[in-house]
Protein backbone atom coordinates (compact mmCIF):
# COMPACT_ATOMS: atom_id res chain seq x y z
CA UNK A 1 0.00 0.00 0.00
CA UNK A 2 1.20 3.54 -0.83
CA UNK A 3 0.15 6.82 0.73
CA UNK A 4 0.98 10.53 0.81
CA UNK A 5 0.75 10.58 4.57
CA UNK A 6 0.05 8.19 7.42
CA UNK A 7 -1.71 9.59 10.48
CA UNK A 8 -1.26 7.47 13.60
CA UNK A 9 -4.36 7.73 15.81
CA UNK A 10 -8.08 8.04 15.07
CA UNK A 11 -9.01 10.27 17.97
CA UNK A 12 -10.35 13.79 17.59
CA UNK A 13 -6.88 15.04 16.52
CA UNK A 14 -6.17 12.41 13.85
CA UNK A 15 -9.66 12.64 12.34
CA UNK A 16 -9.55 16.47 12.32
CA UNK A 17 -6.11 16.51 10.68
CA UNK A 18 -7.17 13.97 8.03
CA UNK A 19 -10.27 16.00 7.17
CA UNK A 20 -8.36 19.28 6.97
CA UNK A 21 -5.71 17.78 4.68
CA UNK A 22 -8.35 16.20 2.44
CA UNK A 23 -10.46 19.35 2.15
CA UNK A 24 -7.30 21.21 1.05
CA UNK A 25 -6.84 18.71 -1.74
CA UNK A 26 -4.42 16.09 -0.41
CA UNK A 27 -5.04 12.57 -1.75
CA UNK A 28 -4.07 9.13 -0.41
CA UNK A 29 -4.38 9.92 3.28
CA UNK A 30 -4.32 6.89 5.58
CA UNK A 31 -5.30 6.97 9.24
CA UNK A 32 -4.26 3.94 11.33
CA UNK A 33 -5.61 3.13 14.79
CA UNK A 34 -4.85 0.11 16.93
CA UNK A 35 -8.37 0.22 18.35
CA UNK A 36 -11.62 1.70 17.06
CA UNK A 37 -12.79 5.29 16.47
CA UNK A 38 -12.24 7.26 19.74
CA UNK A 39 -10.48 4.31 21.43
CA UNK A 40 -7.98 6.63 23.12
CA UNK A 41 -8.49 9.67 25.34
CA UNK A 42 -11.10 11.13 23.00
CA UNK A 43 -13.66 8.46 23.90
CA UNK A 44 -12.84 8.84 27.59
CA UNK A 45 -12.77 12.61 28.02
CA UNK A 46 -15.05 15.15 29.66
CA UNK A 47 -15.45 16.86 26.27
CA UNK A 48 -15.79 20.27 27.84
CA UNK A 49 -14.74 23.20 25.65
CA UNK A 50 -13.64 26.48 27.23
CA UNK A 51 -11.80 29.65 26.34
CA UNK A 52 -10.93 30.70 29.88
CA UNK A 53 -7.21 30.08 29.72
CA UNK A 54 -4.16 31.80 31.06
CA UNK A 55 -1.81 31.73 28.05
CA UNK A 56 -2.36 33.54 24.78
CA UNK A 57 -1.79 30.40 22.66
CA UNK A 58 -4.37 28.36 24.58
CA UNK A 59 -6.92 31.22 24.55
CA UNK A 60 -6.71 31.72 20.78
CA UNK A 61 -6.68 27.99 19.95
CA UNK A 62 -9.80 27.53 22.07
CA UNK A 63 -11.62 30.60 20.76
CA UNK A 64 -11.11 29.68 17.10
CA UNK A 65 -12.10 26.09 17.84
CA UNK A 66 -15.35 27.16 19.49
CA UNK A 67 -16.16 29.28 16.45
CA UNK A 68 -15.79 26.07 14.42
CA UNK A 69 -17.92 23.97 16.82
CA UNK A 70 -20.74 26.51 16.48
CA UNK A 71 -21.14 25.51 12.81
CA UNK A 72 -19.46 22.10 12.83
CA UNK A 73 -22.47 20.02 11.80
CA UNK A 74 -23.20 22.23 8.75
CA UNK A 75 -19.54 22.57 7.78
CA UNK A 76 -18.97 18.82 7.93
CA UNK A 77 -22.43 17.98 6.49
CA UNK A 78 -23.15 15.77 9.48
CA UNK A 79 -26.75 14.60 9.86
CA UNK A 80 -26.63 13.56 13.48
CA UNK A 81 -26.59 15.82 16.53
CA UNK A 82 -23.13 16.71 17.86
CA UNK A 83 -24.91 17.89 21.04
CA UNK A 84 -23.09 21.20 21.35
CA UNK A 85 -24.35 22.73 24.57
CA UNK A 86 -23.13 26.30 24.99
CA UNK A 87 -24.09 27.23 28.54
CA UNK A 88 -20.72 28.33 29.78
CA UNK A 89 -18.06 27.40 32.28
CA UNK A 90 -18.23 28.76 35.80
CA UNK A 91 -14.72 28.70 37.24
CA UNK A 92 -14.65 29.10 41.00
CA UNK A 93 -12.05 31.22 42.77
CA UNK A 94 -11.49 29.54 46.14
CA UNK A 95 -8.36 31.32 47.37
CA UNK A 96 -7.24 34.95 47.48
CA UNK A 97 -4.53 34.10 44.97
CA UNK A 98 -7.12 32.75 42.55
CA UNK A 99 -9.30 35.86 42.91
CA UNK A 100 -6.32 37.98 41.90
CA UNK A 101 -5.09 35.68 39.11
CA UNK A 102 -8.56 35.32 37.59
CA UNK A 103 -8.80 39.09 37.17
CA UNK A 104 -5.65 38.98 35.06
CA UNK A 105 -6.93 35.96 33.13
CA UNK A 106 -10.19 37.69 32.28
CA UNK A 107 -8.29 40.82 31.16
CA UNK A 108 -6.18 38.70 28.79
CA UNK A 109 -9.23 36.76 27.55
CA UNK A 110 -11.22 39.96 26.94
CA UNK A 111 -8.30 41.48 25.03
CA UNK A 112 -8.53 38.50 22.67
CA UNK A 113 -12.28 38.90 22.22
CA UNK A 114 -13.36 36.15 24.63
CA UNK A 115 -16.56 37.23 26.49
CA UNK A 116 -15.56 36.04 29.97
CA UNK A 117 -16.24 38.08 33.11
CA UNK A 118 -15.62 38.08 36.84
CA UNK A 119 -18.81 37.35 38.78
CA UNK A 120 -19.53 37.80 42.49
CA UNK A 121 -20.65 34.94 44.70
CA UNK A 122 -24.25 36.14 44.43
CA UNK A 123 -24.12 36.24 40.64
CA UNK A 124 -22.52 32.80 40.54
CA UNK A 125 -25.33 31.42 42.69
CA UNK A 126 -27.86 32.77 40.20
CA UNK A 127 -26.10 30.84 37.44
CA UNK A 128 -25.75 27.61 39.47
CA UNK A 129 -28.17 27.81 42.42
CA UNK A 130 -27.19 24.47 43.98
CA UNK A 131 -23.56 25.54 44.57
CA UNK A 132 -22.46 25.53 48.21
CA UNK A 133 -22.07 29.27 48.95
CA UNK A 134 -19.43 28.61 51.62
CA UNK A 135 -17.13 26.72 49.26
CA UNK A 136 -15.87 29.61 47.08
CA UNK A 137 -15.16 33.34 47.08
CA UNK A 138 -16.11 34.49 43.57
CA UNK A 139 -15.96 33.10 40.05
CA UNK A 140 -15.41 33.78 36.38
CA UNK A 141 -17.96 32.93 33.74
CA UNK A 142 -17.84 32.68 29.97
CA UNK A 143 -21.22 31.95 28.40
CA UNK A 144 -19.86 30.71 25.06
CA UNK A 145 -17.88 27.86 26.63
CA UNK A 146 -19.62 24.49 26.67
CA UNK A 147 -19.63 20.79 25.92
CA UNK A 148 -20.05 18.37 22.98
CA UNK A 149 -20.63 14.68 22.50
CA UNK A 150 -17.06 13.47 21.81
CA UNK A 151 -18.18 10.32 19.96
CA UNK A 152 -20.41 12.26 17.57
CA UNK A 153 -17.95 15.12 17.03
CA UNK A 154 -15.21 12.64 16.11
CA UNK A 155 -17.63 10.66 13.96
CA UNK A 156 -18.47 13.90 12.11
CA UNK A 157 -14.80 14.45 11.18
CA UNK A 158 -14.41 10.75 10.39
CA UNK A 159 -17.38 10.63 8.03
CA UNK A 160 -16.48 13.94 6.34
CA UNK A 161 -12.93 12.65 5.79
CA UNK A 162 -14.14 9.36 4.38
CA UNK A 163 -16.37 11.19 1.89
CA UNK A 164 -13.26 13.06 0.71
CA UNK A 165 -11.41 9.78 0.22
CA UNK A 166 -9.50 9.32 3.50
CA UNK A 167 -8.75 5.64 4.23
CA UNK A 168 -9.18 4.44 7.82
CA UNK A 169 -7.55 1.26 9.11
CA UNK A 170 -8.89 0.16 12.48
CA UNK A 171 -7.60 -2.62 14.72
CA UNK A 172 -4.11 -2.13 13.26
CA UNK A 173 -1.12 -1.24 15.36
CA UNK A 174 1.79 0.78 13.98
CA UNK A 175 4.87 -1.20 14.99
CA UNK A 176 7.66 0.30 12.90
CA UNK A 177 8.45 3.53 11.13
CA UNK A 178 11.43 2.90 8.85
CA UNK A 179 13.83 5.78 8.27
CA UNK A 180 16.69 5.61 5.78
CA UNK A 181 19.15 8.43 5.06
CA UNK A 182 17.12 10.80 7.17
CA UNK A 183 13.89 10.15 5.32
CA UNK A 184 10.79 8.21 6.24
CA UNK A 185 10.37 5.20 3.94
CA UNK A 186 7.45 3.26 5.26
CA UNK A 187 5.13 2.54 8.16
CA UNK A 188 4.75 -1.09 9.16
CA UNK A 189 1.66 -2.23 11.05
CA UNK A 190 0.88 -5.68 12.41
CA UNK A 191 -1.10 -6.28 9.21
CA UNK A 192 0.65 -4.45 6.33
CA UNK A 193 3.36 -2.15 5.02
CA UNK A 194 2.49 1.37 3.88
CA UNK A 195 5.00 3.23 1.70
CA UNK A 196 5.02 6.88 2.75
CA UNK A 197 7.37 9.82 3.25
CA UNK A 198 5.24 11.56 5.86
CA UNK A 199 3.82 10.58 9.25
CA UNK A 200 1.67 12.48 11.74
CA UNK A 201 1.97 11.39 15.36
CA UNK A 202 -1.53 11.88 16.78
CA UNK A 203 -1.26 8.88 19.10
CA UNK A 204 -2.49 10.61 22.28
CA UNK A 205 -1.13 8.88 25.39
CA UNK A 206 1.21 6.86 23.17
CA UNK A 207 2.66 9.84 21.26
CA UNK A 208 6.07 9.42 22.90
CA UNK A 209 6.30 5.75 21.93
CA UNK A 210 5.21 6.43 18.34
CA UNK A 211 7.87 9.16 18.14
CA UNK A 212 10.46 6.66 19.35
CA UNK A 213 9.52 4.29 16.50
CA UNK A 214 10.93 6.95 14.18
CA UNK A 215 13.78 7.97 16.49
CA UNK A 216 12.06 11.26 17.40
CA UNK A 217 12.26 12.35 21.03
CA UNK A 218 9.17 14.15 22.34
CA UNK A 219 9.23 15.58 25.90
CA UNK A 220 5.84 14.22 26.96
CA UNK A 221 4.55 11.54 29.29
CA UNK A 222 1.24 9.75 29.81
CA UNK A 223 -0.69 10.15 33.06
CA UNK A 224 -3.90 8.43 34.09
CA UNK A 225 -6.91 10.66 34.77
CA UNK A 226 -10.12 9.26 36.19
CA UNK A 227 -13.71 10.34 35.67
CA UNK A 228 -17.21 9.11 36.49
CA UNK A 229 -20.79 9.48 35.35
CA UNK A 230 -24.10 9.44 37.23
CA UNK A 231 -27.57 8.31 36.33
CA UNK A 232 -29.39 10.87 34.13
CA UNK A 233 -31.88 13.29 35.71
CA UNK A 234 -33.91 16.34 34.58
CA UNK A 235 -31.82 19.35 33.73
CA UNK A 236 -30.56 21.19 36.82
CA UNK A 237 -27.16 22.63 35.83
CA UNK A 238 -26.32 24.77 32.80
CA UNK A 239 -22.57 25.40 32.93
CA UNK A 240 -19.55 23.28 33.72
CA UNK A 241 -18.45 24.01 37.29
CA UNK A 242 -14.70 23.95 37.76
CA UNK A 243 -12.08 24.71 40.38
CA UNK A 244 -8.34 24.53 39.78
CA UNK A 245 -7.22 24.85 43.41
CA UNK A 246 -9.86 22.46 44.73
CA UNK A 247 -9.35 20.11 41.80
CA UNK A 248 -12.83 19.57 40.36
CA UNK A 249 -14.85 19.71 37.17
CA UNK A 250 -18.50 18.73 37.03
CA UNK A 251 -20.96 19.10 34.17
CA UNK A 252 -24.46 17.92 33.33
CA UNK A 253 -24.61 16.77 29.71
CA UNK A 254 -27.75 17.18 27.56
CA UNK A 255 -28.55 13.50 28.01
CA UNK A 256 -29.08 14.30 31.72
CA UNK A 257 -26.10 12.54 33.32
CA UNK A 258 -23.49 14.37 35.37
CA UNK A 259 -19.88 13.82 34.38
CA UNK A 260 -17.15 14.72 36.85
CA UNK A 261 -13.45 14.34 37.30
CA UNK A 262 -10.40 15.45 39.24
CA UNK A 263 -6.67 14.85 39.17
CA UNK A 264 -5.29 12.24 41.55
CA UNK A 265 -2.14 13.73 43.10
CA UNK A 266 1.18 11.93 42.55
CA UNK A 267 -0.20 9.73 39.80
CA UNK A 268 2.75 7.74 38.38
CA UNK A 269 3.60 8.27 34.70
CA UNK A 270 2.41 5.40 32.52
CA UNK A 271 -0.41 3.68 30.72
CA UNK A 272 -2.41 2.22 33.60
CA UNK A 273 -6.10 2.91 32.92
CA UNK A 274 -7.65 0.99 35.80
CA UNK A 275 -10.26 2.50 38.14
CA UNK A 276 -9.16 3.32 41.70
CA UNK A 277 -11.08 3.67 44.97
CA UNK A 278 -8.79 6.57 45.88
CA UNK A 279 -10.23 8.61 43.02
CA UNK A 280 -13.78 7.59 43.88
CA UNK A 281 -13.47 8.60 47.54
CA UNK A 282 -11.87 11.95 46.76
CA UNK A 283 -14.27 12.67 43.90
CA UNK A 284 -17.34 11.88 46.02
CA UNK A 285 -16.10 14.09 48.87
CA UNK A 286 -15.24 17.00 46.56
CA UNK A 287 -18.54 17.00 44.71
CA UNK A 288 -20.53 16.66 47.95
CA UNK A 289 -18.72 19.71 49.29
CA UNK A 290 -19.24 21.94 46.23
CA UNK A 291 -22.49 20.60 44.76
CA UNK A 292 -24.27 18.74 47.58
CA UNK A 293 -27.39 18.06 45.47
CA UNK A 294 -25.33 16.30 42.83
CA UNK A 295 -23.99 14.07 45.61
CA UNK A 296 -27.45 12.56 45.97
CA UNK A 297 -27.21 10.96 42.52
CA UNK A 298 -26.13 7.39 41.86
CA UNK A 299 -22.78 7.02 40.18
CA UNK A 300 -23.08 4.33 37.51
CA UNK A 301 -19.67 4.07 35.86
CA UNK A 302 -16.12 5.07 36.59
CA UNK A 303 -13.34 4.94 33.97
CA UNK A 304 -9.97 6.42 33.07
CA UNK A 305 -7.99 7.85 30.17
CA UNK A 306 -4.59 9.37 29.48
CA UNK A 307 -3.42 12.94 29.59
CA UNK A 308 -0.41 13.43 27.31
CA UNK A 309 1.54 15.96 29.39
CA UNK A 310 3.93 18.49 27.86
CA UNK A 311 6.48 20.54 29.85
CA UNK A 312 4.48 23.80 29.65
CA UNK A 313 1.02 22.19 29.49
CA UNK A 314 0.47 23.51 25.97
CA UNK A 315 0.15 21.36 22.85
CA UNK A 316 3.11 20.38 20.69
CA UNK A 317 2.15 20.85 17.05
CA UNK A 318 3.90 20.73 13.68
CA UNK A 319 7.23 19.62 12.22
CA UNK A 320 10.47 18.80 14.02
CA UNK A 321 14.07 19.24 12.85
CA UNK A 322 14.75 15.75 14.23
CA UNK A 323 13.18 14.12 11.17
CA UNK A 324 11.89 15.52 7.91
CA UNK A 325 8.31 14.55 7.14
CA UNK A 326 7.44 13.77 10.78
CA UNK A 327 4.72 15.93 12.32
CA UNK A 328 3.51 16.15 15.90
CA UNK A 329 0.02 16.65 17.28
CA UNK A 330 0.34 15.73 20.94
CA UNK A 331 1.08 17.03 24.43
CA UNK A 332 -2.43 18.38 24.87
CA UNK A 333 -2.08 17.97 28.64
CA UNK A 334 -5.74 17.16 29.16
CA UNK A 335 -7.38 19.63 26.80
CA UNK A 336 -6.90 18.31 23.29
CA UNK A 337 -10.57 17.78 22.59
CA UNK A 338 -11.46 21.47 22.70
CA UNK A 339 -8.44 22.45 20.56
CA UNK A 340 -8.96 19.82 17.86
CA UNK A 341 -10.56 22.03 15.19
CA UNK A 342 -7.47 24.28 15.25
CA UNK A 343 -5.12 21.32 15.61
CA UNK A 344 -6.59 20.03 12.35
CA UNK A 345 -6.32 23.37 10.55
CA UNK A 346 -2.79 24.22 11.75
CA UNK A 347 -1.36 20.76 11.04
CA UNK A 348 -2.84 20.76 7.54
CA UNK A 349 -1.46 24.24 6.88
CA UNK A 350 2.03 23.36 8.15
CA UNK A 351 2.13 20.05 6.26
CA UNK A 352 1.04 21.69 3.01
CA UNK A 353 3.35 24.67 3.45
CA UNK A 354 0.49 27.20 3.65
CA UNK A 355 0.49 30.33 5.81
CA UNK A 356 -0.93 29.45 9.24
CA UNK A 357 -4.21 30.82 10.56
CA UNK A 358 -2.62 31.44 13.99
CA UNK A 359 0.97 32.09 15.04
CA UNK A 360 2.54 28.69 15.81
CA UNK A 361 5.89 29.61 17.45
CA UNK A 362 4.56 28.87 20.95
CA UNK A 363 3.31 25.47 19.81
CA UNK A 364 6.33 24.08 17.94
CA UNK A 365 8.54 21.51 19.68
CA UNK A 366 11.50 23.88 19.16
CA UNK A 367 10.25 26.10 21.97
CA UNK A 368 11.71 23.64 24.48
CA UNK A 369 15.23 24.24 23.13
CA UNK A 370 15.17 27.76 24.52
CA UNK A 371 15.89 27.81 28.22
CA UNK A 372 13.89 31.01 28.55
CA UNK A 373 10.40 29.53 28.26
CA UNK A 374 8.44 31.32 30.94
CA UNK A 375 4.90 30.83 29.72
CA UNK A 376 3.28 28.04 31.68
CA UNK A 377 -0.40 27.16 31.61
CA UNK A 378 -1.65 26.85 35.19
CA UNK A 379 -5.38 26.80 34.53
CA UNK A 380 -5.65 23.02 34.46
CA UNK A 381 -7.37 20.22 36.36
CA UNK B 1 -42.08 -7.80 14.75
CA UNK B 2 -40.45 -4.76 13.11
CA UNK B 3 -36.79 -4.21 14.14
CA UNK B 4 -37.60 -0.70 15.33
CA UNK B 5 -40.10 -2.11 17.81
CA UNK B 6 -37.64 -4.46 19.47
CA UNK B 7 -35.85 -2.74 22.33
CA UNK B 8 -32.38 -4.11 23.08
CA UNK B 9 -31.21 -1.53 25.63
CA UNK B 10 -34.05 -0.42 27.86
CA UNK B 11 -31.98 2.09 29.85
CA UNK B 12 -31.05 4.11 26.77
CA UNK B 13 -33.97 3.10 24.53
CA UNK B 14 -31.91 1.53 21.75
CA UNK B 15 -33.73 -0.74 19.30
CA UNK B 16 -32.63 -3.67 17.20
CA UNK B 17 -33.25 -1.43 14.18
CA UNK B 18 -30.78 1.18 15.50
CA UNK B 19 -28.14 -1.53 15.96
CA UNK B 20 -28.69 -3.08 12.54
CA UNK B 21 -28.45 0.32 10.79
CA UNK B 22 -25.16 1.08 12.57
CA UNK B 23 -23.78 -2.36 11.74
CA UNK B 24 -24.67 -1.79 8.09
CA UNK B 25 -22.92 1.62 8.23
CA UNK B 26 -19.68 -0.11 9.26
CA UNK B 27 -19.64 0.20 13.06
CA UNK B 28 -19.05 -3.47 13.77
CA UNK B 29 -17.51 -3.65 17.24
CA UNK B 30 -19.39 -3.56 20.54
CA UNK B 31 -17.23 -0.58 21.60
CA UNK B 32 -18.16 1.37 18.44
CA UNK B 33 -21.88 0.60 18.78
CA UNK B 34 -21.83 1.62 22.41
CA UNK B 35 -20.23 4.97 21.62
CA UNK B 36 -22.47 5.79 18.68
CA UNK B 37 -25.77 4.57 20.16
CA UNK B 38 -25.22 4.72 23.95
CA UNK B 39 -26.26 1.05 24.08
CA UNK B 40 -25.16 -0.34 27.45
CA UNK B 41 -24.28 3.08 28.88
CA UNK B 42 -27.31 3.42 31.15
CA UNK B 43 -27.85 2.63 34.83
CA UNK B 44 -27.70 -1.17 34.35
CA UNK B 45 -24.41 -0.88 32.40
CA UNK B 46 -25.26 -3.48 29.78
CA UNK B 47 -26.39 -6.17 32.19
CA UNK B 48 -29.51 -6.71 30.10
CA UNK B 49 -28.42 -5.84 26.57
CA UNK B 50 -24.74 -6.85 26.64
CA UNK B 51 -25.21 -10.43 25.57
CA UNK B 52 -27.98 -9.59 23.11
CA UNK B 53 -25.70 -7.07 21.45
CA UNK B 54 -22.81 -9.51 21.35
CA UNK B 55 -25.05 -12.06 19.63
CA UNK B 56 -26.29 -9.50 17.13
CA UNK B 57 -22.73 -8.43 16.21
CA UNK B 58 -21.70 -12.09 15.95
CA UNK B 59 -24.49 -12.94 13.56
CA UNK B 60 -23.71 -9.85 11.43
CA UNK B 61 -20.02 -10.82 11.23
CA UNK B 62 -20.87 -14.51 10.86
CA UNK B 63 -18.73 -15.29 13.89
CA UNK B 64 -19.50 -17.17 17.03
CA UNK B 65 -20.49 -14.91 19.98
CA UNK B 66 -17.46 -15.88 22.08
CA UNK B 67 -15.24 -14.42 19.33
CA UNK B 68 -16.88 -10.99 19.68
CA UNK B 69 -15.27 -8.92 22.46
CA UNK B 70 -17.74 -7.20 24.81
CA UNK B 71 -17.40 -3.79 26.46
CA UNK B 72 -14.90 -3.48 29.29
CA UNK B 73 -16.32 -4.11 32.78
CA UNK B 74 -15.82 -1.11 35.10
CA UNK B 75 -17.21 -0.12 38.47
CA UNK B 76 -20.11 0.00 39.52
CA UNK B 77 -21.97 -3.29 39.75
CA UNK B 78 -24.96 -1.35 41.01
CA UNK B 79 -25.33 2.44 41.23
CA UNK B 80 -24.21 4.00 44.53
CA UNK B 81 -24.93 7.57 45.64
CA UNK B 82 -21.87 9.79 45.79
CA UNK B 83 -23.01 10.94 49.22
CA UNK B 84 -22.85 7.38 50.58
CA UNK B 85 -19.33 7.03 49.24
CA UNK B 86 -18.24 10.38 50.69
CA UNK B 87 -19.68 9.48 54.09
CA UNK B 88 -18.03 6.08 54.10
CA UNK B 89 -14.73 7.71 53.12
CA UNK B 90 -15.05 10.18 56.02
CA UNK B 91 -15.45 7.37 58.53
CA UNK B 92 -12.19 5.70 57.53
C1 LIG C 1 -10.63 11.89 32.03
C2 LIG C 1 -10.29 12.86 30.94
C3 LIG C 1 -11.02 14.04 30.81
C4 LIG C 1 -10.72 14.95 29.80
N1 LIG C 1 -11.50 16.07 29.66
C5 LIG C 1 -11.27 16.91 28.63
C6 LIG C 1 -12.13 18.03 28.42
O1 LIG C 1 -13.09 18.26 29.16
N2 LIG C 1 -11.86 18.85 27.37
C7 LIG C 1 -10.80 18.63 26.52
O2 LIG C 1 -10.60 19.40 25.60
N3 LIG C 1 -9.99 17.57 26.69
C8 LIG C 1 -10.20 16.70 27.72
N4 LIG C 1 -9.37 15.63 27.90
C9 LIG C 1 -8.21 15.47 27.02
C10 LIG C 1 -8.62 14.89 25.68
O3 LIG C 1 -9.29 13.67 25.89
C11 LIG C 1 -7.39 14.63 24.81
O4 LIG C 1 -6.50 15.72 24.84
C12 LIG C 1 -7.81 14.39 23.37
O5 LIG C 1 -8.89 13.48 23.30
C13 LIG C 1 -6.63 13.86 22.58
O6 LIG C 1 -7.08 13.40 21.33
P1 LIG C 1 -6.08 12.72 20.36
O7 LIG C 1 -6.83 12.42 19.12
O8 LIG C 1 -4.87 13.58 20.24
O9 LIG C 1 -5.60 11.39 21.10
P2 LIG C 1 -6.44 10.05 21.42
O10 LIG C 1 -7.88 10.28 21.46
O11 LIG C 1 -5.80 9.43 22.61
O12 LIG C 1 -6.16 9.16 20.15
C14 LIG C 1 -4.94 8.50 19.93
C15 LIG C 1 -5.21 7.23 19.19
O13 LIG C 1 -3.96 6.66 18.79
C16 LIG C 1 -4.09 5.27 18.78
N5 LIG C 1 -2.74 4.70 18.86
C17 LIG C 1 -1.81 4.87 19.82
N6 LIG C 1 -0.69 4.20 19.53
C18 LIG C 1 -0.91 3.58 18.34
C19 LIG C 1 -0.12 2.73 17.49
N7 LIG C 1 1.13 2.38 17.80
N8 LIG C 1 -0.67 2.29 16.34
C20 LIG C 1 -1.94 2.63 15.99
N9 LIG C 1 -2.71 3.43 16.75
C21 LIG C 1 -2.21 3.90 17.90
C22 LIG C 1 -4.97 4.97 19.98
O14 LIG C 1 -5.66 3.75 19.81
C23 LIG C 1 -5.92 6.16 20.01
O15 LIG C 1 -7.18 5.89 19.44
C24 LIG C 1 -9.64 14.69 28.91
C25 LIG C 1 -8.92 13.51 29.03
C26 LIG C 1 -9.23 12.59 30.02
C27 LIG C 1 -8.44 11.32 30.11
Amino acid sequence: MKSEIVIVGAGISGTAIAYNLAIRGMKDIVVVDQGYLTAGSTGRCGAGVRQQWQTMANCTMAKKSIEFFEHAAETLHYDEDIEFKQEGYLILACTAAEVEQFQKNVALQNSLGIPSKVVSKEEALKIVPHLNPDAFISATYCRTDGHLNPFKMTDAYYQAGKKLGVTYLFGERVERIDVEQGRIQRVVTDKRTIETARVVDAAGGYAKEVGELAGVRIPVYAERHEILVTEPIEKMQGPMVMSFSQNLYCQQVPHGAFIMGRTTPNEPHGHDLSSSWQFLDAMAKTVCKFLPKVGELHAIRQWAGSYCMSPDRQPILGPTDQLEGFYLACGFSGHGFMFAPMTGVLLAEMILGLPTTLPVEDLLIDRFKKQTTTVYEKSVV
Amino acid sequence: MHDDHVILCRCEDVTLGDVRRMLAAGYVTVEDLKRQLRIGMGPCQGTTCGLLLQREVASFLKKSPEDVPIAKARPFVVGVTLKAIAEAADEE
